[in-house]
């Protein structure tokens, strides 16, 4: 969803990031995204180029680290992986499920010149 | 977009708003930035002064001469962490004054603006309502909430797809909200992006009408997920459609649990006293806590002044 946003605020992060070190050229971006954040990481991808294009990040690489979906079973009471917001749990099926993990959408680093 | 406060000045239009200019200038860390700002209200924008602490390292490789040294920058930051500090601001703005806020979203056509002014309709005398309107473009639907009395101003989202913090905080400044009130925002018209984006408000209600598929809640499950309450509108054509709405609540109660439901008609009336009742009860408590803070602000005076008093 919203990746064109999301890639702005991305460029946001990396220009004050660049103010307050000093940098002036960033060739490398690492990207938390979590599997249940909702974030399609291919359209993520096509937005940052056309987004950091003519910035200090212009042809910067994009790394994505991948967050697994983990879930709370209110039936299990435990942790369980989720593929999907509205998943099932693995062990017992029920869907009384509570994200707990994977909906990250971080800027984790940043390789800079 | 003014890349220092998040201003997306060029296509975001607020009712009412001056007319932007640019100016620059340069900070005590020798930085300079242009960005333009109309000059009315008092909301307060983050300009960049103020840096997370980030830390740096360099990189073991890239000491080839003529080649400049690359390096590591941790940055461990929140892509969405400027809406969500202006959304902060908002949400506490808010609770200072007792205003109970709502975030209305949906696809579009699914009656949230015809929901809103039978809604106000049905509150006058008993209420204060005043409405933050969202869509690309035209001011029609905030006109059509002027025409029930209640103060509305629009936005104009030009080319975004959802309403951010930023926006809504300087539409709120422009609105005159009185203390312990109601304030809908009424989102664009949008089942994906407005999920992510927390305005400051106290909850978020989607609208569902029956015109609709059953199975959306599972289709964009994420909007789901992050309502409080569903309204399930339009809900006297169902004797001429095949939508089921037990497999509805079904589906929205897998994606999201706690949901709570509410099944209305804006045409007929259907459900809203429910829906009347459900406003109330928010509206309560957000008066409540005002009330606590405010009452825990006078016995803290009261304590200081006892002490000063004692010297």
């Amino acid at each position: 969803m919203h990746e064109m946003s999301l890639a702005e605020g991305v460029l946001q992060l990396i220009e004050d990031a660049a103010r307050a070190q000093e940098f002036a050229k960033v060739t490398a971006v690492w990207l938390e995204i979590g599997q249940l954040s909702g974030v399609e990481v291919e359209a993520m991808k096509f937005c940052f180029d056309a987004v950091v294009r003519d910035s200090i990040a212009d042809g910067a690489r994009l790394e994505i680290i991948a967050a697994p979906g983990i879930g709370w079973c209110m039936q299990c009471s435990q942790t369980v992986p989720m593929q999907e917001v509205f998943g099932e749990c693995p062990q017992c099926g029920s869907h009384q499920m509570q994200v707990t993990g994977g909906t990250e959408m971080r800027v984790k680093e940043l390789e800079v010149a | 977009m003014c890349t220092t406060c998040g201003c997306s000045a060029g296509e975001v239009k607020i009712d009412g708003d001056d007319p932007h200019h640019e100016h620059d200038h340069v900070h005590a860390d020798g930085t300079r930035h242009s960005h333009d700002h109309g000059h009315e209200g008092e909301h307060a924008h983050d300009h960049g002064h103020r840096y997370a602490p980030v830390h740096s390292h360099a990189a073991t490789h890239s000491h080839a001469p003529g080649i400049s040294q690359k390096r590591m920058v941790q940055i461990e930051q929140d892509i969405l962490a400027k809406n969500n500090a202006y959304a902060k601001q908002n949400r506490e703005r808010l609770a200072e004054r007792g205003i109970f806020t709502l975030n209305l979203v949906s696809s579009p056509g699914s009656g949230k603006t015809t929901l809103l002014c039978k809604t106000i309709a049905m509150l006058k005398g008993k209420a204060s309502v005043a409405v933050i309107e969202g869509d690309q473009q035209t001011s029609q639907d905030a006109e059509r909430i002027r025409a029930t009395g209640a103060p509305a101003i629009q936005i104009n989202t030009g080319k975004g797809c959802h309403l951010d913090a930023h926006m809504v905080g300087h539409a709120m400044e422009k609105l005159d909200l009185p203390e312990d009130s109601l304030l809908m925002v009424e989102n664009v018209g949008n089942l994906v992006c407005p999920a992510a984006f927390d305005l400051g408000e106290a909850h978020k209600v989607v609208i569902l009408s029956v015109t609709e598929g059953e199975d959306k809640p599972i289709k964009y499950p994420d909007m789901f997920r992050a309502a409080t309450l569903m309204l399930l509108n339009k809900c006297d054509l169902l004797p001429y459609l095949s939508f089921k709405v037990d497999a509805a609540i079904e589906f929205a109660r897998r994606v999201n649990p706690a949901i709570e439901v509410i099944e209305v008609s804006a045409t007929t009336g259907q459900g809203m006293d429910e829906w009347l009742k459900w406003l109330e009860v928010g509206a309560r408590d957000t008066a409540t806590k005002k009330l606590a803070t405010v009452d825990a602000l006078k016995r803290r005076v009261a304590e200081l002044e006892a002490q000063l008093g004692a010297r």
